[in-house]
């Protein structure tokens, strides 16, 4: 599929296999965010389309479709409690149902946040926040989870803490993971997919590009 | 752009319709007045005098308040004093101030009777009139002063602090930094605000009802009620009303061009760094005259609250009703301008770069002087109804147009940021319509929305315009009912509705700004 | 919408709560005949003794303006009766074809002018004055002396307002075609034009002018009603315009039978002994007892001046044409 922006085209034509986390990597403004964006429905493709298995997501509104985001920034409503805020992903009701509240305070305990349901988003520290974000990608059923950079505010410690955490509540799903540190990658990723100057790669295993990286991934990896 | 909007749905639908109907009531109430004035005869020697007074009491109003506003918000800028927060917060007060009440307590110190011209005969100086023209602008810029100073403040506040430092480091005696740093920011302030307070003046119709009304003393405006109410010659109403919008519709489009800053931001307490305020007599120089403005913005007032005060449990039935029916009517026209500002504002957001025009024709009402509107709303009612037994529901839709653009621009920007910030969230989660709106949007939205509810309801509470124009012998509101209290001078009982009317217009603004303001978190 | 209406609703339902039993008869007047001081209130006690109705009286501004109010409403308004058009209206007010016949005949009525008008049935008359305080010193004897002299006087709208109407035919009448010199001469010793005699004679009340366009009888209202011989008319040796205030019946009237019985009753000792010293002006019909003391001690008009009904029509266009080219200069 293609993409076309003032000046800027991205081209992608590429499968992604799941379950597991794949990694996207390449320099900033080479496309990484806006192959998300089209996944989920944020922007849409001028030619070709998006398929998971053999749906065609293209008529799809971005809360129609199979997927879950966890953005950078505003992952959480800052006027709505904790349970609110992770209960939304099981369904958007104005009244959380019993079943939803219940489901996301199981949530919430995998992440290890009870006992914070009734606080106010600004009330938590960043890993918090974060944790709260993933327990509500818990409580969707969308098999394919999208992570734009979701960790990069915070320290490479708690970084490292919350993809452990990602690689191990989410090693159900489909995870697409934008991230600006090949570390991370390394890490957690079983492929990565590379995007540079609108160009995305097809994914390859991440030790396998790692260990002989193509020319350009060696001058952004160095 | 293949950008992915939201769907429309059925509150951008009516956002839309909402921006098709302003300017198609504008065109239908200007196309009433057209037709009607079609027979019109030219200009007499006294619509000429009209033109005159409305616009050179405007040039003298908006010169007024502007030269005296310049040393009072270079004062404001360069001095620290306890008090100065609530002062700078005062000056935005005269907005909400009801005219009727503001020309009382203007009569009650500067009238005959009152203490300027008591000082006045005491120390063996002839009395003055504040009736014509110099009532009328010591009432504007009783209006205006303010106004002038929060937006000459901000100007102030925009000159970067490095400046003044880089200033202070080559030595600079205030009359340098005057020269290269504070007049080059007038030059580019002045205009804007003195434009402002012209068209603002232009259409400023309560004030001269009062002070103004003999041939010498009349506005447009006023000749326009005139015509409609002591002669119903609806042509010629039609006709002045024609002009009157001509005068209006292009100063205010250019005044909104010009100024996109209405002096309403937050973030006027803050004092300018500088080095020069401290010296020699200049802190008392300062002073004097922080003190000189907030006498004369607080003494009108005060003169009205003593006077009423100890009235209002005696006030007579009539008055409760009247007060009644204009809360009511500021009630429910608050409600209207927030669905309407609501919906447009979703409008504007759901069209993403194609909503521009709908924003554009909400604050068209701008343009629209409510008298004009009245005027042609009464010619267009007037076959099919007597205009009087619609008075409160044209004032509601009036007051409710006019406000518009107020809540528009304020609700408008807050939307797009929602939707920026959690736009996409909502879309992953699949909110839409309802939920969306009760979860995020009236949520995030709480504070422009309280804000620009308070002053909706606020300048509706308060109007005297439209309502003089239907006047309904029955069905008067507070500010009416006031000023046929001062016709046949029931001082003691208007002075009470005043501060009773005064009462009202600010509990309503606080109840909605403050309400929206304690009930976010 | 929907809410907006409701609300409008409500105001219009709780203002209509009345007595529905008896017949309502509307009486349009100006604001000073309604107000508390005003013979409105004895006269709809004394009214409502005799018919076993319910008068309502409804205020619209001064004399003037109630015509302006009658031709908005057309034959839509609610009013029955209207009470406060002059001379210099009436027939102005007849070619409106709102008004129907009176029906009470030749009335024996005690005017300075013989009355014939089966429309409109006068109710009371006066002089046009400038009333000013005993201790005013220059008092001018005439317009010409008022326009030279540095006076201030307050007037009323002559477009709203029938004292004002009064004075633009007071200086036509006088002057014909030096009006407007004349005028021009006043413009500057005028403080303030008011919509109604209401506001005039409060403002002067409040001491913001020498002299107020008000009546002869004026004066008596202070003599008699608070023992104070402080205020005095100005005689003007060109004369002064009569004023003769009527009432008149709307052809639209759903009360005809009850209307024509409240105009037989104006011209009654009813109506007529109430006058003097509510509304301070000379009774159109002298009651029983006389003129209240008081009255004796106004000044005489010698001349008196007044254009007739159909005259004063002509005239109104030009005359405030004038008036209000030389006053907004």
């Amino acid at each position: 599929m293609t993409l076309t922006r003032e000046g800027f085209q991205l081209r992608a034509n590429c499968a992604v296999m799941g379950p597991g986390i794949t990694a996207v990597i390449g320099p900033s403004g080479g496309g990484k965010s806006t192959l998300l964006s089209l996944i989920g429905g944020f922007e849409f493709p001028d030619e070709g389309a998006v398929f998971w298995g053999d749906q065609d997501l293209r008529p799809l509104a971005p809360g129609d479709r199979p997927v879950a985001v966890l953005f950078q920034d505003n992952n959480l409503f800052p006027h709505l409690d904790v349970l609110t805020n992770v209960a939304l992903g099981a369904s958007p009701l104005a009244r959380p149902s019993d079943v939803a509240r219940t489901r996301a305070g199981e949530a919430l305990a995998l992440v290890g946040l009870t006992g914070y349901e009734t606080r106010l988003p600004g009330a938590l520290s960043g890993g918090q926040q974060s944790r709260a974000a993933l327990a509500r990608i818990l409580l969707t059923d969308r098999a394919v989870v999208l992570m734009d950079e979701a960790f990069s505010a915070l320290g490479p410690a708690l970084r490292v803490e919350m993809l452990g955490l990602v690689a191990e509540l989410l090693s159900e799903r489909t995870v697409l993971m934008v991230t600006h540190d090949p570390e991370d990658a390394r890490r957690v990723a079983g492929q990565t997919i590379f995007v540079e100057a609108g160009k995305v790669h097809p994914p390859a295993p991440t030790d396998a590009l790692f260990a002989d990286p193509q020319k350009a991934l060696s001058d952004y990896l160095a | 752009m293949a950008d992915r909007a939201q769907p429309i749905g059925p509150g951008g639908v009516a956002g839309i319709a909402a921006a098709v109907a302003i300017p198609f009531l504008i065109l239908l109430t200007t196309g009433a007045i057209v037709w009607v004035s079609e027979s019109g005869a030219g200009l007499a020697p006294s619509d000429w005098a009209a033109i005159r007074f409305t616009l050179s009491q405007a040039a003298l109003s908006a010169l007024f308040s502007v030269v005296l506003a310049v040393p009072v918000a270079r004062a404001l800028a360069r001095q620290r004093f306890p008090g100065r927060g609530v002062l700078v917060t005062l000056l935005g007060a005269p907005f909400l101030l009801p005219v009727i009440v503001a020309v009382f307590g203007l009569l009650a110190v500067f009238g005959r009777a009152g203490i300027v011209n008591a000082a006045l005969s005491f120390v063996g100086l002839p009395e003055v009139s504040i009736y014509g023209l110099h009532g009328v602008v010591l009432a504007h810029v009783f209006f205006n002063l303010p106004l002038a100073t929060r937006l000459i403040l901000q100007g102030w506040q925009d000159i970067p602090a490095e400046r003044y430092r880089l200033a202070a480091s080559l030595g600079m005696t205030a009359r340098a930094v005057n020269r290269h740093l504070e007049r080059p920011m007038l030059w580019q302030v002045l205009p804007g605000a003195a434009l402002v307070i012209f068209v603002l003046c232009t259409t400023s119709f309560a004030v001269a009802l009062i002070l103004g009304g003999g041939p010498r003393a009349t506005t447009v405006e006023l000749a326009i009620y005139q015509a409609l109410r002591f002669e119903f010659d609806l042509t010629r109403a039609a006709f002045l009303s024609l002009i009157q919008l001509g005068m209006t519709a292009a100063l205010a489009l250019l005044a909104y061009r010009l100024v996109r800053n209405t002096g309403f931001d937050p973030g006027l307490d803050r004092r300018v760094m500088r080095w020069d305020g401290g010296k020699g007599i200049l802190p008392y120089l300062d002073g004097v005259l922080i003190a000189a403005v907030t006498v004369f913005l607080l003494l009108p007032i005060l003169a009205v609250v003593f006077r009423g005060a100890p009235e209002i449990a005696g006030l007579p039935s009539q008055v409760w009703a009247s007060a009644l029916r204009s809360v009511v009517v500021a009630l429910v026209s608050t409600v209207l301008v927030t669905v309407l500002a609501l919906t447009m504002a979703l409008a504007v957001v759901r069209l993403g770069r194609h909503g521009g025009w709908v924003e554009t024709a909400g604050l068209l009402a701008v343009a629209a002087s409510p008298l004009v509107l009245g005027t042609g709303l009464f010619v267009l009612i007037h076959p099919w109804a007597n205009p009087e037994g619609l008075a409160l529901p044209v004032t509601i839709l009036v007051n409710a147009v006019v406000t518009l653009p107020f809540a528009l621009r304020a609700i408008v920007p807050a939307y797009r940021a929602v939707e920026a910030d959690f736009g996409r969230l909502a879309d992953s989660l699949g909110m839409t319509g309802w939920v969306r709106l009760r979860l995020v949007v009236l949520p995030r939205l709480r504070r422009p929305l309280g804000f620009s509810a308070g002053l909706a309801a606020a300048l509706s509470m308060g109007d005297l315009g439209v309502i003089a124009l239907f006047a309904d012998p029955d069905a008067a509101t507070l500010p009416l009912q006031i000023y046929r209290l001062m016709g046949s001078y029931r001082m003691d009982e208007a002075s009470g509705a005043a501060v009773l009317l005064l009462g009202l217009s600010f509990a309503l603004f606080w109840v909605f700004d403050r309400g929206a303001r304690g009930a976010e978190v | 919408m929907r809410n907006f209406i409701l609300g409008v609703g409500l105001l219009i339902a709780a203002s209509a709560v009345h007595a529905e039993d008896k017949p309502i008869l509307t009486v349009m007047t100006y604001d000073s005949f309604v107000s508390d001081w005003g013979p409105g209130p004895q006269i709809e006690e004394r009214f409502e003794a005799l018919c076993d109705c319910d008068l309502n009286f409804v205020a619209a501004g001064d004399g003037a303006a109630l015509l302006a109010k009658l031709k908005l409403e057309g034959a839509r308004g609610d009013a029955d009766v209207v009470l406060g058009l002059d001379t210099n209206l009436t027939a102005e007010a007849t070619a409106t074809g709102l008004f129907a016949t009176h029906g009470i005949g030749e009335a024996v009525l005690d005017l300075p002018v013989e009355w014939s008008d089966q429309t409109f049935l006068p109710y009371d008359w006066g002089y046009f004055a400038f009333v000013h305080n005993a201790d005013m010193v220059d008092v001018p004897g005439d317009m010409k002396a008022l326009g030279a002299s540095d006076a201030t006087i307050i007037i009323q709208d002559p477009r709203s307002s029938t004292p004002g109407l009064g004075l633009l035919m007071w200086v036509k009448a006088a002057y014909g075609d030096e009006a407007p010199a004349v005028w021009e001469a006043l413009a500057d010793n005028v403080v303030t034009v008011t919509p109604g005699w209401s506001e005039a004679y409060g403002l002067f009340l409040e001491g913001e002018a020498d002299m107020v366009l008000s009546y002869t009888t004026s004066p008596a209202y202070h003599l008699i009603a608070e023992d104070d011989n402080s205020k005095m008319a100005a005689a003007f040796s060109e004369g002064h315009y009569l004023q003769v205030e009527v009432g008149g019946i709307l052809k639209s009237s759903d009360q005809p039978v009850l209307a024509e019985e409240f105009l037989a009753f104006m011209v009654s000792e009813g109506f007529q002994s109430v006058i003097p010293t509510t509304n301070w002006m000379y009774p159109a019909v002298t009651p029983e007892a006389g003129l209240p003391e008081g009255f004796d001690s106004l000044i005489e008009v010698d001349k008196a001046l007044l254009f007739s009904a159909e005259d004063a029509r002509a005239i109104r266009g030009d005359a405030l044409d004038e008036w209000l080219t030389a006053l907004s200069q």
